[in-house]
């Protein structure tokens, strides 16, 4: 009977093992060793270079930018969606007439596949078709030969991708700030009504203190979406224009894959590791202390 | 201080269902502890949140100190409340959970320090300041809960049975910490609770309510020596009153009272009483001097030894009465062993019958009963 347990756990575990293995672990190796070697698609061998990458791709401008562009993406996007998340989440919070609607629609830009997603607001930006312009023009804000190319301008490409990314990322973290407002007690919002405080006291001193961990867990999933992302900004931009909106994922799919020198790109994406695992450490952490609280 | 007012205070929650409270009037006195006693269900929360402004009433008034304050919201109605859960902030710390009221309603900043630890000495709890409310056992929680509420020296104290979260040992004790408490402050109090022990100990008055209707305001003395109807004279007394139905009216009597008939001498001087039975089994004067009892044969069929006393229930026999299930409560230190299926002879002094009306249940005067 125990053998035959420990067998079933083994044969009902390895899907996972076999998922992890082929699909991470196998590539994250050869990525390690792609990034200390001269690989090249097309040329049958490699040989190691030591940290030879490593040096060429930190000086290398277009990785400085695409670091900064990374950071500057991810920030900006959180501290919107963290915003706009914890409007919503309260507003959806008290029952009202349509509110399953409501929320239905709040969901829906994240049920939709990401690539469609970011397809769709490439129309909606397109410099000739895009419907924004076309708005404007008609509320005479532009003239119609003056009208702003939302992905053609660096600052707007970037406010461009940022906006993607809050679209994609508001409706999952508003729906994990409503399950964390909702497991506030109500009595303790009643208390502070009869304490004397009033919406905004009860709002910053007593219900989002009480929400911050799991605050936490939503800033810490947006931006592992965010840091890690290359659809966003490969279908609106492709990283353009001149690299203006180049993220660290995008960058080293140009290089490696497009720019077929696979040891610069390997390189490149080794650099999100060690961002990722703090970031991972700090989830976890927040997760036990959502999970303690 | 202030008086507290409800008038025709009505609410429904749901339109077209029975109200939760239904026109209920009532008044405290200055300074009085009001205590709102009913069985889950019966409204007594609903009353008490909308006294504190957390629920709006479909119609009625309430007053706070003459002024109406339907349309005040908590804050400007100067009450305080402690919640059932106590609902202490998790994330501040116990002075800072204290102090919240106080920068909630814009103290001057140099008095929270004086008024945070004078609150904390009336409870005894300034060793507690800086921990977490994790920290702290059920009856320091409560505390917190206190200190929090009269830190801002309200005109009303409302409370939400604050006692239900402890231990049974802890209880009684809280239970007089917070009689003291209120003699010191002396602060109109509003205390719910479904606990009658707690409702008789604590109260000046008490409110007896049943599905969402006041039944009696009384003294806890009136209420259980005189209630107003058969669900007040059966929800006060553990057990409750023996009610023997008969055509025109009922008849009941409570079961501290039905006694054996040896311990009721009724025409026996003291002095004979205290030869014949033990100091602690001496029974009140009105149970052994003046007026008849009523004998009654008790064929008891289980009991219940609860220490100090003993719980017997069985049925009548003879009489009109008879197969009707009574109980009997009898002090441990009367000797006598009950056995199962046995008959004795009980008796009830007949000044302690209690008499309703059959129809409504409403208490009628003493009338002359036909036993057999």
């Amino acid at each position: 009977m125990a053998v035959e347990n420990r067998r079933l756990g083994a044969a009902m575990f390895s899907p996972a093992i076999a998922y992890i293995v082929l699909l991470i672990g196998a590539p994250f190796a050869l990525a390690v060793m792609y990034a200390f070697s001269d690989a090249r698609i097309g040329s049958p061998g490699f040989h190691f270079v030591g940290i030879e990458n490593f040096r060429s791709i930190l000086q290398s401008p277009s990785f400085q930018a695409a670091l900064r562009n990374s950071v500057v993406f991810t920030v900006c996007a959180q501290i919107i969606v963290i915003v706009c998340s914890t409007i919503l989440s309260i507003a959806l919070e008290k029952p009202f007439r349509g509110r399953r609607f409501v929320r239905f629609l709040i969901l829906l830009p994240w049920v939709a596949p990401i690539s469609l997603g970011a397809i769709g607001w490439k129309w909606i930006l397109d410099s000739i078709y895009s419907v924004i312009t076309w708005v404007l023009v008609w509320a005479h804000v532009f003239k119609p030969y003056s009208a702003p190319m939302w992905l053609g301008e660096p600052h707007l490409a970037m406010a461009s991708v940022i906006l993607v990314h809050c679209w994609r990322l508001i409706p999952f973290s508003t729906v994990i700030m409503l399950a964390g407002l909702t497991a506030i007690p109500k009595d303790i919002p009643e208390a502070a009504a009869i304490d004397g405080a009033g919406f905004w006291r009860t709002l910053f001193q007593i219900n989002i203190p009480m929400m911050a961990p799991i605050i936490s867990v939503a800033v810490l999933f947006g931006t592992i979406f965010t840091f890690t992302d290359m659809t966003v900004v490969y279908i609106l931009t492709a990283g353009g224009p001149f690299d203006s909106t180049q993220t660290l994922p995008s960058l080293a799919f140009a290089m490696g894959i497009q720019g077929s020198d696979l040891a610069a790109g390997a390189a490149t994406s080794l650099f999100l590791v060690p961002v990722l695992i703090l970031i991972a450490y700090f989830m976890l952490r927040a997760a036990h202390r959502a999970e303690v609280a | 201080m202030a008086v507290v007012e409800a008038r025709n205070l009505t609410k429904v929650f749901k339109q077209g269902e029975l109200g939760a409270v239904n026109n209920v009037n009532l008044e405290t006195r200055e300074g009085e502890f009001l205590v709102l006693l009913g069985p889950s269900g019966s409204g007594k929360t609903t009353l008490l949140r909308m006294i504190a402004g957390l629920e709006t009433p479909t119609s009625g008034e309430i007053r706070i100190g003459g002024d109406v304050v339907n349309q005040l919201t908590p804050r400007e109605r100067g009450i305080a409340m402690v919640f059932q859960s106590y609902a202490l902030y998790p994330h501040l710390s116990v002075y800072n959970n204290i102090a919240f009221p106080l920068k909630a309603q814009k103290v001057p900043k140099d008095q929270h320090k004086k008024k945070v630890e004078w609150a904390a000495g009336l409870l005894g709890i300034e060793k507690l300041l800086q921990r977490k409310p994790r920290e702290l056992s059920g009856g320091e929680r409560q505390r917190v809960a206190l200190a929090r509420a009269i830190v801002r020296e309200p005109r009303v104290f409302l409370l939400d049975e604050p006692l239900s979260n402890l231990d049974a040992k802890l209880r009684a004790s809280a239970r007089e910490e917070l009689e003291e408490f209120h003699d010191r402050i002396k602060t109109t109090t509003i205390y719910v609770t479904h606990d009658q022990v707690e409702a008789m100990a604590l109260g000046d008055r008490v409110v007896v309510l049943h599905q969402g209707v006041v039944r009696q305001i009384g003294t806890p003395r009136e209420v259980y020596d005189e209630p107003a109807d058969t669900f007040v004279a059966t929800f006060l007394g553990s057990p409750p009153m023996n009610l023997l139905e008969a055509e025109e009216m009922i008849v009941g009597f409570r079961p501290e009272r039905f006694l054996p008939a040896g311990l009721i001498a009724p025409w026996a001087p003291l002095g004979e009483i205290a030869k014949t039975l033990q100091p602690e089994n001496l029974l009140p004067v009105d149970l052994q001097s003046s007026g008849n009892r009523v004998p009654l044969r008790f064929r008891v069929q289980h009991s219940e030894f609860l220490g100090a006393e003993r719980i017997l229930y069985g049925i009548l026999e003879g009489t009109r009465f008879r197969d009707k299930p009574v109980c009997a409560r009898v002090s441990s230190s009367v000797l006598e062993n009950y056995t199962a299926d046995t008959t004795y002879d009980f008796a009830v002094p007949e000044h302690e019958l209690q008499f309703f009306d059959a129809k409504t249940g409403k208490r009628i005067p003493p009338r002359p009963v036909s036993w057999q």
